[in-house]
């Protein structure tokens, strides 16, 4: 603590450079912060798919149909516990640009196979009650201003017309990362409006199941059940099924990622090109520090040191104001399911703050502790 | 009693037997100091003196743990210096030597209190007794009313006696000084050679310095002159070190 004075006052000796380099940081981990909250919008979901749910959809693809009597067939099979299904809906709420995911779903087993979604029960009963009703997410309906008991009409795509719902209810993840910008209403409502070909046919199946470590026997259980059948299936953990979701965007890992190192590298090379100077400019201060008995481990940690300030103030600066962004609401207007900065990538942002800091201050920081007084002084 | 022939007693509190430096510069080896002895005893002042390249600094360098010699030894209070690690010998400065340079290279940052508290940082003087001790250095340097100017609200005089308050503050066994009045005004040389001379007659310091200027040297007990890497004893001085800089 005693040798708090000297790092401090070092740190502001050149203001201007000491404010740019701390901007530097700033910038790239307020950067890292927002690119950590999108991979976190496309991710999330499989990050938190439950370990012990299976998707089934149709071999072929997810855009063909399954007949609803595989239903009792799935549940007869041991180790499954429950099951629903749904039907992806694509309808367009006054413009193509306010997208929001939409299903028909199976109202009877919907919150037994998912329940970190919450919703009051009053609600809920009146949900079912009504045909004509749904249920918004409480990121879909604050962003369009929904309140329960509103009319929303919404254009059917590929069944054509306009559907009226009543907003029954509003339901919350429990989770922070649950995506709470789904739009359900009963499948039944759904099934009495599709051609007769359609008819008794759903898009997917979500099984859940008694125990995770069952999945793979079930997963081939299911499969092999209705092979050779005009409606082979195909199942999967919902992880899985999520991960194979999110690849349909593109490897949005590896860009985000890519993109992060090119900053970070930027970044090394900007303050380590910083901290060398700001070396090299306090070579005779240094040779000073070790001729009245400053040891050169002291003088290679003192530098470190002021690397390491410099870049966990920016850092944290930069993470903060990312901090602030995500709290001041998604600027896409809910299109992403979810936007928040994680803990994880806080901490994930201060370790690598803490190790660019580092990196950055290490050469100068050897060149220090390798000076020779005598050279040191010759030269001031 | 300071001597050059390697004749100095027990009491010697710094001893140097046969030491020499050799630089190598471009694969050519330049001979610096060449066999050279000294002893000095506690409370002696001393001045070096000398023609540029003559090996004065280097000396001064070799006394004070900064350079190794490459021939030699250097013994100060019965510490072999120059068989100590590069970290003992760290330490061994910290506890015997005080250092005033010609360019005072104060650190700009550090208000004078500060500057002056550098080397006590490392000892284990808690806050208040090293505030106690940096006082009592910046009073005896006569600059009590300035401990909280930085460097650049000092004068070149001011600014040295920081230096030597920096140099005395924890109490070394002996100061080495290296031109500490060469960047100075005559008015301010002045005062820090009497400053000089009140730790060494006050404060029974040993003082080792090397100046260019033959009328700052008249104010030491002894000067030596360096010639050709060996040095020569030119005299006592007795009668200017109580008289005034001329």
């Amino acid at each position: 603590m005693k040798f708090l004075g000297l790092i401090r006052a070092n740190l502001f000796r050149k203001k201007i450079r000491f404010v740019l380099t701390i901007g530097s940081f700033a910038v790239a981990l307020f950067l890292f912060g927002v690119l950590a909250v999108v991979r976190g919008a496309f991710s999330g979901g499989v990050d938190i798919a439950g370990a012990d749910r299976l998707v089934v959809i149709n071999r072929t693809s997810i855009i063909q149909p399954l007949p609803l009597a595989y239903a009792d067939k799935i549940r007869r099979i041991p180790g499954v516990k429950e099951l629903t299904y749904a039907n992806w809906f694509g309808g367009v709420y006054q413009d193509e640009k306010n997208f929001f995911p939409q299903f028909a779903i199976d109202v009877d087993n919907q919150r037994r196979v998912y329940p970190e979604f919450a919703i009051s029960e009053e609600q809920w009963q009146n949900f079912v009650k009504d045909r004509q009703g749904a249920i918004a997410g409480a990121a879909t309906a604050k962003r369009f201003g929904w309140k329960v008991g509103d009319r929303i009409p919404i254009k059917g795509t590929f069944l054509g017309g306009v559907w009226e719902f009543n907003l029954d209810g509003i339901y919350h993840g429990t989770r922070q990362a649950d995506d709470e910008t789904q739009f359900w209403f009963q499948w039944k409502r759904l099934d009495e409006q599709v051609p007769d070909r359609l008819k008794s046919h759903v898009g997917w199946y979500t099984v859940k199941l008694d125990h995770p470590d069952d999945s793979l026997r079930i997963s081939k259980a299911i499969d092999e059940g209705f092979a050779n059948s005009p409606f082979e299936t195909h199942t999967d953990t919902e992880k899985a099924f999520a991960a194979g979701w999110v690849k349909q965007f593109g490897n949005i890992q590896f860009l985000i990622m890519a993109i992060g190192a090119v900053v970070f590298f930027t970044l090394l090379l900007v303050t380590g090109n910083t901290m060398a100077i700001a070396v090299r400019e306090r070579t005779g201060e240094l040779a000073v520090l070790k001729a009245v008995g400053y040891s050169d481990r002291f003088v290679l940690l003192f530098v470190i040191c002021e690397s390491l300030l410099i870049a966990l103030i920016g850092g944290s600066l930069g993470l903060g104001m990312a901090k602030l962004f995500t709290l001041g609401g998604d600027p896409t207007k809910g299109l992403l399911p979810f936007f928040f900065l994680p803990g994880s990538a806080v901490l994930a942002g201060l370790a690598v703050t803490l190790l660019v800091g580092a990196a950055s201050g290490i050469i100068p920081a050897i060149g220090a502790m390798r000076l020779r007084v005598v050279d040191a002084l010759r030269r001031v | 009693m300071v001597r050059v022939d390697g004749s100095g007693g027990s009491n010697s509190l710094i001893k140097a037997r046969g030491l020499g430096k050799t630089y190598s510069r471009g694969g050519e080896q330049i001979p610096v100091l060449q066999a050279l002895n000294l002893d000095v005893e506690q409370g002696d002042f001393v001045a070096f003196m000398g023609p540029s390249g003559s090996g004065k600094t280097t000396l001064l360098n070799l006394l004070g743990g900064l350079d190794v010699p490459s021939a030699g030894s250097i013994t100060v209070a019965g510490d072999e210096i120059t068989s100590m690690s590069r970290s003992k010998l760290t330490q061994w400065r910290a506890r015997h030597v005080g250092f005033i340079f010609q360019m005072y290279n104060l650190i700009p940052v550090l208000t004078a209190f500060q500057n002056v508290e550098l080397p006590l940082l490392l000892t284990s003087l808690s806050k208040v007794q090293r505030r106690q001790h940096v006082e009592t250095a910046l009073g005896v340097v006569g600059l009590s009313d300035r401990m909280h100017h930085f460097p650049r609200q000092l004068s070149g005089g001011q600014e040295q006696r920081v230096t030597i308050a920096r140099a005395i503050v924890s109490d070394p066994t002996f100061l080495l000084c290296d031109e500490p009045t060469g960047d100075l005004d005559r008015k301010s040389a002045d005062e820090i050679m009497a400053l000089l001379l009140t730790l060494v007659k006050g404060h029974k310091k040993t003082v080792l310095m090397v100046t260019h200027d033959p009328v700052v040297a008249a104010r030491a007990d002894m000067t030596l002159h360096l010639e050709k890497g060996v040095l020569v004893e030119a005299g006592r001085t007795q009668p200017a070190a109580s008289g005034g800089v001329r």
